[in-house]
């Protein structure tokens, strides 16, 4: 059968859309695996799998470690808060170090964009992209993707729109590669300081105002507003940025479109970019999103796992 | 790959007949009977025997298809991947007898991931095997089938494979695919 035509997943852009079709299709069957009264498969049982998260993470981190638990991989955790980044390792020392305890697989979350890719090139080992910075979530793109298929089919030429903190958000990035690699038209949609200069120039188009965005959308996006990577101010206040741009029922209903599908890749800000009638309403996959999660992420790992050679039985006696 | 027939069609059915009565000397009214068909292709055979069930006085026997790719203990040591196939058993197997349904048993490898795969669905009372061809000896583990179509002699590097025709699915003969590189 097909396999992926790369050997780390570091961000959608180096993906092509056969992978994207097999990892969907692998994923389905996981989601399968997953809704059994036994949730777990033997598949990845000789290997090990390093989750590294130098930046915070409850979803993401908890996904993966479901995921590696429920293809028997061994799983070590590491938060960058309690390890020796802060007695001065490079991240490479760091990894090198991780590795040489036999580890297969890293999983990492890190601030600095680019560091899964640095990382691919340093060690010897498969890099799963968890986040780096503002640049790329492949596996969140991923999920969202599917989330959508699995609500409205084929993606061909349906209209997405994220909207919100387009300029600090990886999900964002991600989202708008994967979304036109299945043939999707992606809109963004914020406000003018959050939404960077040049986006025209990956081929969507951009919206300022959410009432005309919500009218012609078969899927918004909502991302939350990242205070944590905004270090000046990018608008006036949260109450008047949820008055522009958060997303509530009396929105939605103006806009008229009741199959409009309504997702948030979270931690949700209630109440500031989604009201709770709309998060918790009928049109709202949000926890469909974190189930599928899971399934997804063991497809990647599955497939990614499937791509590397079993290393040679190490040429020692076993009996003296 | 040459390829030439081992069993005619006409051979085959009368095998699957004999296989079908086999099952209801065994299994009765089939009350306490699950048969799971081995994805991808046991799960033709599967209804093949089912159809063949239903004329002879047997209809709606409980059943099932199970897709064994992430049990199978050769993951990441094949040239390529195997793809999954979808997984469909709607019944609870515990305390069931299940009998396993596949077309040809070669090392007895998929066989072994079966029984792994479905200890998810629930404790089988007793789980038997049924293949429409042996291939003898080329076993790698203790596994032997209790219904058995036709036995079959065959190089390592060979494949034999069953085809079907046409739905509901009538069997077309067996054949054996020479490897053109003389073996494995």
């Amino acid at each position: 059968m097909a396999e992926l035509s790369v050997a780390h997943l570091l961000g959608i852009k180096y993906l092509n859309r056969d992978d994207l079709e097999l990892i969907f299709e692998t994923a389905a069957q996981f989601k399968q695996v997953i809704n059994r009264p036994i949730k777990k498969v033997p598949s990845l049982r000789d290997i090990t799998v390093a989750n590294l998260f130098f930046e915070n993470s409850t979803r993401t981190r908890l996904s993966f470690e479901l995921a590696e638990k429920r293809l028997s991989a061994d799983v070590v955790n590491f938060s960058a808060s309690s390890s020796s980044v802060s007695k001065g390792e490079t991240l490479v020392d760091t990894v090198n170090n991780i590795l040489s305890m036999k580890v297969d697989m890293v999983v990492m979350r890190h601030p600095h964009p680019g560091a899964a890719f640095f990382l691919s090139r340093a060690v010897n080992s498969v890099i799963i992209n968890a986040g780096d910075g503002a640049h790329e979530h492949p596996t969140q793109a991923l999920l969202d993707a599917f989330s959508m298929r699995e609500k409205l089919g084929d993606l061909q030429g349906k209209r997405v729109a994220i909207v919100g903190d387009i300029l600090h958000s990886r999900v964002a990035l991600s989202n708008i590669l994967c979304l036109q690699k299945l043939g999707a038209q992606v809109e963004v949609c914020g406000p003018t300081t959050l939404i960077p200069k040049y986006i025209e120039s990956l081929g969507v188009s951009v919206s300022y105002d959410l009432d005309h965005t919500l009218a012609h959308s078969d899927v918004i996006n909502m991302l939350r507003v990242q205070h944590e990577r905004q270090h000046l101010r990018y608008f006036p206040g949260v109450r008047e940025y949820s008055q522009q741009f958060g997303l509530t029922r009396a929105r939605l209903e103006q806009a008229g479109h009741p199959d409009q599908v309504i997702m948030h890749p979270g931690p949700m800000n209630r109440g500031v970019e989604i009201s709770s009638d709309v998060a918790d309403g009928p049109q709202s996959i949000i926890l469909n999103q974190v189930e599928n999660g899971v399934a997804l992420r063991m497809a990647v790992l599955y497939l990614l796992a499937a791509k590397q050679e079993v290393p040679a039985p190490a040429e020692t006696p076993l009996s003296v | 790959m040459k390829s030439r027939a081992l069993l005619t069609a006409r051979s085959m059915e009368i095998t699957l007949h004999r296989l079908a009565c086999q099952l209801i000397e065994n299994h009765g009214d089939f009350s306490e009977t699950v048969l799971i068909g081995l994805q991808p292709r046991g799960s033709v055979v599967l209804q093949r025997l089912l159809a063949l069930l239903e004329s002879m006085g047997h209809p709606g026997v409980a059943s099932g298809v199970l897709d064994i790719t992430f049990f199978r203990d050769d993951f990441r040591r094949r040239e390529a991947p195997l793809e999954p196939s979808k997984t469909k058993i709607e019944v609870l197997l515990e305390g069931k007898k299940v009998v396993f349904v596949d077309d040809v048993l070669f090392t007895g490898r998929s066989v072994r991931s079966a029984m792994d795969a479905v200890q998810s669905f629930g404790r089988p009372a007793e789980i038997e095997l049924l293949v429409l061809i042996d291939r003898r000896f080329s076993r790698e583990l203790p596994i032997q089938p209790d219904y058995l179509g036709q036995q079959v002699d065959s190089l390592a590097g060979d494949r034999v494979a069953v085809e079907w025709e046409g739905a509901p699915p009538q069997c077309n003969g067996v054949y054996l695919l020479k490897s053109t590189h003389g073996g494995a």
